[in-house]
């Protein structure tokens, strides 16, 4: 017979490949990657009791207000504005140089706005009642202000973005606009 | 003569597929290793606010989580639908936060404990209210490093 005279048939291992990939779909799909990323912020210390020697007055033009209600609506240097344009009007008043002591700014000079990027602070101010989306919406585009502004700088300096510079190169750039951005407690500011 | 035909007429041999199910189990293991399951139970609902500006965060041994949220429907007849924060697996009050942060500071090597970040998962309908008193806390509990965790995408004109 010709049966008894074959050898044992080999297990064919032809479908393990899809065993293996069935399981590895099933982890593909189940497992998230999971990469979190998001806003950086420091919070400043906590200090229960205002210090006896009042912080030095800080003069209105050098602060950038911008304020949140509760309807999430914008008011920035006691103008409504929309979040679209805050990037470029945060950009104008930190690149303003109004006492000519910056010598790689290129803003409008305005005897109005800030003297130079080392003394400009942008103070926020939200409502308790503001939604954290345009809260977080507000701070990206100051964010992004920022780095526009560094980004032009490690531009004219190394050629390339603040984002790939590193070392001493990032902290020289980061230097020329320190970020600034001060945020006030929480009021009612109302409707 | 005819040892050349035989050859010709082989055609060519099947390519061995032995080896493919080591290589789909390389792969297998692979994902099997990097990735991670989450960890906690969102209790919460979570949609996270978009943003452009973002930074990865590494090193999630030095990252704390607090959860913002309305809490998920179905627990919403027990725990109201106005928005609370989740710390690990459990609700909690705006006033645990500090020893919730203090312990999980203890839990990491001291010389890496100026490092680390509390990163605040909150829904992006949650109204600042609650955000400011958990900042609140937060520097109450020395805490200082934050990371509000976004989506990356555009901030406006949806």
């Amino acid at each position: 017979m010709a049966k008894g005279k074959r050898a044992l048939p080999e297990i064919n291992a032809g479908s393990m490949a899809d065993i293996a990939f069935l399981l590895l779909i099933f982890f593909l799909v189940t497992t998230t990657m999971d990469v979190d990323s998001g806003i950086s912020a420091k919070l400043p210390p906590y200090e229960p009791e205002q210090p006896d020697n009042p912080p030095p007055p800080i003069k209105k033009k050098n602060i950038f207000t911008v304020l949140v209600n509760s309807n999430d609506r914008l008011l920035v240097e006691e103008d409504y504005m929309d979040i679209s344009d805050l990037r470029a009007a945060t950009v104008e008043f930190l690149d303003n140089n109004g006492d000519n002591s910056c010598s790689f700014c290129e803003g409008r000079r305005s005897p109005q706005s800030s003297d130079n990027p080392g003394k400009a602070i942008v103070s926020l101010q939200n409502d308790r009642g503001t939604s954290y989306k345009l809260y977080i919406a507000v701070r990206n585009e100051l964010n992004a202000a920022y780095r526009e502004l560094r980004d032009r700088e490690a531009n004219k300096k190394y050629g390339k973005d603040f984002g790939d510079l590193e070392g001493e190169e990032a902290k020289e750039v980061q230097g020329l606009f320190p970020l600034k951005i001060s945020e006030a407690e929480p009021v009612n500011l109302g409707g | 003569m005819s040892k050349f035909k035989k050859k010709t007429g082989g055609g060519t041999p099947a390519i061995s597929t032995a080896s493919l199910p080591d290589i789909v189990f390389m792969l297998l293991f692979f994902f099997m290793v990097t990735t991670v399951m989450r960890e906690v139970t969102l209790l919460v609902e979570n949609t996270k606010p978009n943003a452009t500006e973002i930074k990865k965060l590494e090193r999630k041994s030095l990252v704390t989580y607090i959860y913002v949220g309305k809490p998920k429907p179905m627990l919403a007849k027990v725990y109201g639908a106005e928005p609370k924060l989740q710390l690990n697996d459990a609700f909690a009050n705006v006033n645990d936060i500090q020893a919730f942060v203090i312990s999980a500071r203890e839990e990491i090597n001291e010389a890496e404990r100026p490092l680390m970040t509390v990163s605040i998962k909150a829904d992006e309908a949650v109204k600042m209210g609650l955000i400011t008193d958990i900042k609140q806390e937060l520097r109450k509990a020395e805490a200082l490093k934050i990371n509000y965790s976004t989506r990356k995408g555009e901030v406006y004109g949806d």
